[in-house]
């Protein structure tokens, strides 16, 4: 297939995605302003960062003034799945120019890794295929970007003593709920869960590592499957 | 504000080297199978550690009764999320179920 076709199948792929996209980048728009963010730092970190997961958690942490290296320690730990989606995806991008390689690893986010490894692995290999993915990538930015700057907007009219923060559980809960599929998972969630409560009051919310760290061994303590060939 | 916007560069040039990683060395460097296993639990690991102070512990003070709004919210949220896996109908369901709580309880 020729370049636009692809290009334009991507995106018409990603659309559907949109619909529950675009109202979480409202959401996180709206709890950046609440949390005391700028204008335009609330726009520049969807646009810097453009990754949902990690702007609610660091939305939080600068609202309950953590400090900047546990900040971006923890966005680091959270986008660390990301390093799942590369090693996945690089089979398929390893003739591309750096150029592209470069563009293709900034819209490398969990919807359009989705939507493009699907595609990817049922159709043989395309010349033209990163078309495909840059297409998925460009409208799921696009849709990220006007949601953001719809909650900005609305963020200034909507009134306090909403319990908007909560919109952060909720939201979790959807993202957690789906990756539960098996029992190191859920061990993993539990494990984790349980020493950030209890870990709480620990300095500079180092909890936040420390339940990740204990989440991660109880997952690999579970699953055994690593020390087995094959 | 000089600070937000370190948070926001640091976090964005990390992330953008974890998603650019094999994707550039893609050949040349395979990681061990453990690191690989490892990063699986990663999600519901971070997921759930920031999740669930926010139920149990509003504002700050341990709340473990089942008549905790947030936990009554967060158990209708992850019911709708495990049936119908829609992001946007579990935050609205979820939040509506938080003010219809709140209202009932206090």
């Amino acid at each position: 297939m020729q370049r636009k076709p692809l290009f334009l199948q991507g995106a018409r792929d990603t659309l559907p995605i949109l619909i529950g996209v675009a109202p979480f980048g409202m959401i996180y728009g709206v709890l950046a302003v609440k949390a005391g963010l700028s204008v335009a730092a609330a726009q520049g970190m969807s646009v810097i960062l453009f990754a949902g997961s990690a702007q609610f958690m660091l939305v939080q942490l600068l609202g309950a003034g953590t400090p900047w290296f546990v900040a971006v320690a923890s966005a680091f730990i959270i986008n660390l799945r990301h390093a799942l989606y590369s090693a996945s995806i690089a089979p398929y991008t390893q003739r591309l120019s750096p150029l592209w390689k470069g563009l293709l690893a900034y819209v490398l986010v969990d919807e359009v890794y989705a939507v493009t490894i699907t595609n990817f692995e049922r159709n043989a290999a395309r010349p033209a295929q990163h078309w495909y993915m840059l297409g998925s990538g460009l409208a799921l930015w696009t849709g990220w970007q006007l949601g953001t700057a719809l909650g900005i907007f609305l963020g200034a009219q909507i009134p306090e003593g909403l319990s908007l923060d909560f919109t952060l559980a909720v939201t979790f809960i959807a993202l957690l709920v789906p990756t539960l599929k098996d029992r190191p998972m859920l061990l993993a969630a539990l494990a984790a869960g349980i020493t950030a409560v209890a870990a709480n009051g620990l300095p500079y919310k180092s909890g936040l590592m420390l339940a990740a760290l204990a989440g991660i061994l109880a997952g690999l303590w579970s699953d055994r499957a690593w020390q087995k060939p094959g | 504000m000089a600070e937000t916007w370190l948070i926001i560069l640091l976090s964005g040039l990390l992330t953008y080297a974890i998603r650019l990683s094999f994707i550039a060395l893609h050949g040349r460097w395979q990681p061990p199978l453990l690191f690989q296993r490892a990063l699986r639990y990663v999600p519901p690991a971070v997921l759930s550690a920031i999740l669930l102070p926010e139920i149990f512990l509003p504002g700050g003070q341990p709340d473990f009764s089942l008549l905790n709004p947030r936990l009554l919210a967060g158990i209708l949220a992850a019911l709708v999320a495990w049936r119908t896996r829609n992001t946007f109908l579990t935050i609205v369901v979820g939040m509506s179920g938080l003010y219809l709580f709140q209202m009932i309880i206090r």
